[in-house]
């Protein structure tokens, strides 16, 4: 069966890099990921589940690995050859059991948490992270008996979402998916987790202003989760959410799902200035704010939007980086200066809301269905059409579109939808 | 030989295409037959010595003002006020009127041993301006004289210590104006009266207010009721400005007001074209008008702004009067309706007009979108007495590039009001009630227009209340080669040729529209019968 699989082969990592200079995803082609003829991984033992994929993502992460710019900081927590693809929305093939220990029958459609936690590694006891049910700041990720992997899809054991042989799953990262959500919709569960939990991390007030630095999937689901947060009483509605996005398109749905005002990046800094009514430092340009937001959530995760975020963050204020960021530089000083908190945001687990605690894919269900964030799927396509697919997300806010995925239900040559 | 008047001139099958201007450049459209093509009167005659004739208007006040000489006196405070870099449009080429009556006060001031002497450009929430901006209004010699020693100030509506509330008229509006002025034992306020709109009670009312005055008659109440504000008995803005002026008056105030008027000789002798009529065009006109065009065509946009920015006007002082500041004005304005004046007989389904590369707010600078949509709805469309030229629910074609593009340092409230306001909001109220004050009282914008040579923070609203009247009127805006994102952030539509903007129309005025055409600049006030 079609199954993507990306081996360690530094020719070809370096090959990518050079190719991806010219576009994110144009590498593919170049890159170590290879349509093979696959089957489906071995079950790891006890608990774990056969899961046959429907659709599966292609997110930022995976096209910062295809484009040869990730971090080396995640090679010991990944095992080769891996088959990629986290965001997965599947059917068990069995009777299951779900992470909450609501039962699953056999073909019933699910969402996978794809990270894996001591649960899912037979580790005894928990790491303290896990037993607080923070699964996303597992210590264990590279032990246990699975090889290492800090998710489905970075782990030579489990396989990914890119294939239509199917994966394993462990029954403590599979989530139900109510009826009401469509296939596209279930999808984006995964990375509407990341944003929500983004979203919580940072504690916003109703005296907050936010601004929101990048309007792909990530960053119009990080205004999407604040805006419901807000609106379900879950969180503080911010004084202002303010978005910067560099396409028209971005720019309408960032609107579209809650934001007070979404405008051309470059104009964020002016209009966070404005709403602060602080200064802009410097002689005619608004580079740099003497005051500015009180949380600024970088869904872009680049050198620039690291400065810019830190540019237009107040005294004190929090930078969230939402976005993956790799080996970049940049300048600290105003980090220092301003005692600014840059904080990360990765995945998700178990969050606290309104005194109560949720797992963060349960939230995200919820969102899912409540907002039909399905509508952000732009284009799916079959697997033996990788390059044009990776191409694609890469150059997805230029053509217009928001989200991409791998169609698993197609044979082979179906067209985008 | 008298000057020719104004003229409406009927397209037929020999009229040859009327020239449009378009931004830093202009083009020659075909216009259907039948099109009415109103043009300006020709140049009136100049003074033959202005000097004299400046020094006569002093002595001999109209009103019940006695002579300056007789208000001046050892010992007092005298204030000596002007228009700024506003006016006149182009620049004029030196001397400016300005220099020649401030040469004419100072004089007086000097024989009356009147020492305390400051000069102040009014700019009420205006750019300051730059030095050679000042040194050309003014002259070397009167910059020579004061500026060094800080005795040429420009009014800054943003300097608490400088300002002086006067009181509150019967209509509950505040008049807050610069202290220095007026609390000088004689305000001289010397103005050009471009067009009818200004001078009056507005040179002081306005000229030399803050924003907390200026509020009063500058939103879109007040605008959507001046129809239009060049014909202040139908202007709601002019009836506050007056009703402010009488304060001022109460309040023990005394100005002396010094008006001039310009004739509609607009344009070099190398851009003679300009200001001809089109089928008088000779041959040097002609090879004139192809050989800019395609050089203009060539040139960046950078360098074809500099080159008109670079145009002064040789406008000539008509008339200059002096005194109690309604009777001079009154003298101003009819003079300024002689000059530019044309009777039209009754409205037209369509305007059209092409708007040029400045306007009162881009002087030295860009024509934002902004500014384009004021010179078009709030200007051109307010060229009139009577009724608008255009219908009401009726259509108006401007032609302009409409690049969106701002010049930082000018305007920089316009670049976000542009990008945070118009984006919500075309609507003047809207923005009267959800943004204005926000923009008015930024503290980088005060600190821009006080510090640099800034906007006021709250300007672009005005820019866009000064269309309120025409917004309301008009079924539809069309621009005609303007960038299309640009024109439709406006509320506009885009029209790539005139000849698809006359088809657009039709949508809105059904077939067959009766279209009138504006042949401006030279500016010319309608006369709508």
């Amino acid at each position: 069966m079609n199954t993507l699989v990306f081996e360690r082969n530094l020719a070809r990592f370096a090959a990518a890099r050079v190719v991806s200079s010219f576009g994110s995803g144009r590498g593919a082609g170049v890159s170590p990921l290879r349509l093979v003829d696959g089957e489906a991984p071995e079950l790891p033992g006890e608990g774990w589940h056969r899961v046959q994929p429907i659709l599966s993502g292609i997110c930022g992460s995976d096209l910062s690995t295809l484009d040869g710019r990730s971090s080396r900081y995640f090679e010991a927590l990944v095992s080769f050859p891996f088959v990629p693809g986290h965001e997965i929305v599947g059917c068990v093939q069995d009777n299951a059991t779900s992470a909450s220990g609501e039962p699953i029958p056999a073909e019933g459609r699910v969402v996978i948490e794809p990270v894996l936690s001591c649960r899912a590694r037979r580790i005894s006891p928990l790491c303290p992270a896990c037993a607080e049910g923070l699964t996303g700041d597992c210590e264990r990720v590279a032990f246990g008996h699975i090889r290492p992997g800090l998710q489905t899809g970075f782990c030579a054991d489990t396989g990914g979402g890119w294939s239509a042989a199917g994966l394993v799953a462990h029954e403590s990262q599979l989530y139900a998916v109510p009826d009401e959500l469509t296939d596209q919709d279930a999808v984006t569960v995964e990375p509407l987790a990341c944003a929500l939990h983004a979203a919580l991390a940072a504690g916003l007030r109703e005296t907050d202003v936010v601004a929101v630095i990048g309007a792909g999937t990530l960053g119009l689901l990080t205004v999407a989760a604040i805006s419901y947060l807000g609106s379900t009483g879950r969180a503080a509605v911010p004084e202002a959410l303010l978005v910067g996005a560099r396409y028209a398109h971005q720019r309408k749905w960032a609107e579209e799902l809650g934001a007070t005002l979404a405008l051309d990046s470059t104009q964020l800094a002016r209009a966070v200035r404005r709403r602060r009514h602080t200064m802009a430092v410097g002689s005619e340009s608004v580079d740099r704010l003497s005051g500015g937001a009180d949380v600024v959530f970088d869904c872009v995760g680049s050198a620039d939007s690291i400065e810019q975020a830190l540019a237009m963050v107040r005294a004190r204020g929090r930078v969230v980086l939402v976005g993956m960021p790799g080996a970049i530089r940049v300048d600290l000083a105003p980090l220092w200066h301003r005692e600014v908190t840059l904080l990360g945001a990765y995945a998700y687990g178990t969050e606290r809301v309104a005194d109560a605690r949720v797992r963060t894919f349960d939230l995200a269900i919820e969102l899912a269905g409540a907002l039909h964030t399905g509508r952000l799927v732009s284009a799916t396509y079959p697997l033996d059409r990788f390059e044009e697919a990776v191409g694609h997300a890469g150059a997805a806010g230029r053509r217009g579109s928001v989200k991409v995925a791998f169609d698993l239900t197609q044979s082979t040559k179906g067209r985008p939808r | 030989m008298s000057p020719r008047p104004g003229f409406v001139l009927e397209v037929d099958g020999s009229t040859p295409p009327t020239l449009f201007w378009n931004g830093e450049g202009y083009v020659l459209e075909k216009l259907p037959e039948g099109t009415r093509v109103v043009y300006a009167p020709e140049p009136h005659k100049a003074l033959e010595d202005p000097v004299t004739a400046i020094r006569h208007a002093l002595e001999h006040p109209l009103g019940d003002s006695p002579p300056l000489s007789a208000l001046l006196f050892s010992g007092m405070r005298l204030t000596i006020c002007f228009d700024d870099v506003s006016l006149p449009l182009p620049p004029m080429q030196s001397p400016d009127v300005r220099q020649l009556v401030i040469e004419a006060v100072l004089d007086a001031a000097a024989a009356a041993g009147v020492d305390d002497v400051v000069l102040v450009a009014a700019l009420a929430l205006h750019r300051r301006m730059t030095e050679p901006e000042l040194r050309h209004a003014l002259g070397d010699r009167i910059y020579e004289a004061f500026a060094p020693g800080g005795l040429l100030t420009q009014h800054d509506a943003e300097d608490p210590d400088n300002l002086i509330h006067l009181g509150v008229t019967d209509r509950g509006e505040d008049v807050e104006l610069n202290k220095r002025a007026a609390t000088s034992d004689l305000l001289v306020y010397v103005n050009i009266t471009l067009v009818t709109m200004d001078g009056g009670h507005k040179s002081v009312a306005t000229g030399l207010a803050s924003y907390r005055s200026l509020r009063h008659h500058h939103n879109p109440q007040t605008m959507t009721h001046s129809k239009s504000f060049m014909d202040a008995p139908a202007s709601e803005l002019h009836s506050s400005n007056w009703r402010m002026g009488q304060l001022i008056k109460d309040s023990g105030v005394k100005v002396f007001q010094i008006e001039t008027t310009l004739n509609t000789d607009t344009f070099p002798s190398q851009f003679a074209f300009l200001q001809k009529r089109e089928w008088e065009w000779s041959l040097r006109d002609r090879s004139t008008f192809a050989a800019s065009s395609a050089a203009l065509a060539r040139t960046p946009n950078r360098l074809a702004r500099q080159i008109f920015h670079n145009i002064k006007a040789p406008h000539a002082m008509t008339s200059v009067q002096a005194g109690e500041v309604e009777a001079v004005h009154a003298r101003s304005t009819a003079n300024v309706w002689a000059q530019q004046g044309v009777a039209v007989e009754g409205q037209s389904d369509v305007l059209t007009m092409g708007l040029p590369y400045i306007c009162p707010y881009n002087v030295n600078s860009i024509m934002n979108p902004i500014l384009v949509a004021c010179l078009g709805l709030g200007y051109f469309f307010n060229l009139y007495r009577g009724k608008p030229l255009v219908r009401e629910g009726g259509v108006l074609i401007l032609r302009h590039p409409t690049p969106p593009a701002f010049h930082p340092g000018h305007h920089p409230s316009y670049i976000d009001f542009y990008e945070q306001v118009l984006s919500q909001t075309t609507d003047p109220m809207e923005m009267s009630k959800h943004f204005e004050e926000s923009f008015a009282t930024d503290p980088w914008y005060i600190h821009l227009y006080r510090t640099g040579h800034a906007y006021h923070g709250v300007h672009p609203f005005y820019m866009w209340y000064w269309c309120a009247h025409a917004l309301e009127h008009l079924g539809r805006v069309i621009v005609v080669g303007g960038d299309p994102k640009a024109v439709r952030r406006l509320g506009f539509a885009p029209a790539s040729t005139l000849n698809d903007a006359l088809e657009m129309a039709t949508d809105v005025v059904g077939p067959s529209p009766s279209i009138t055409h504006l042949h401006a600049p030279p500016i010319l006030m309608a006369d709508v019968q």
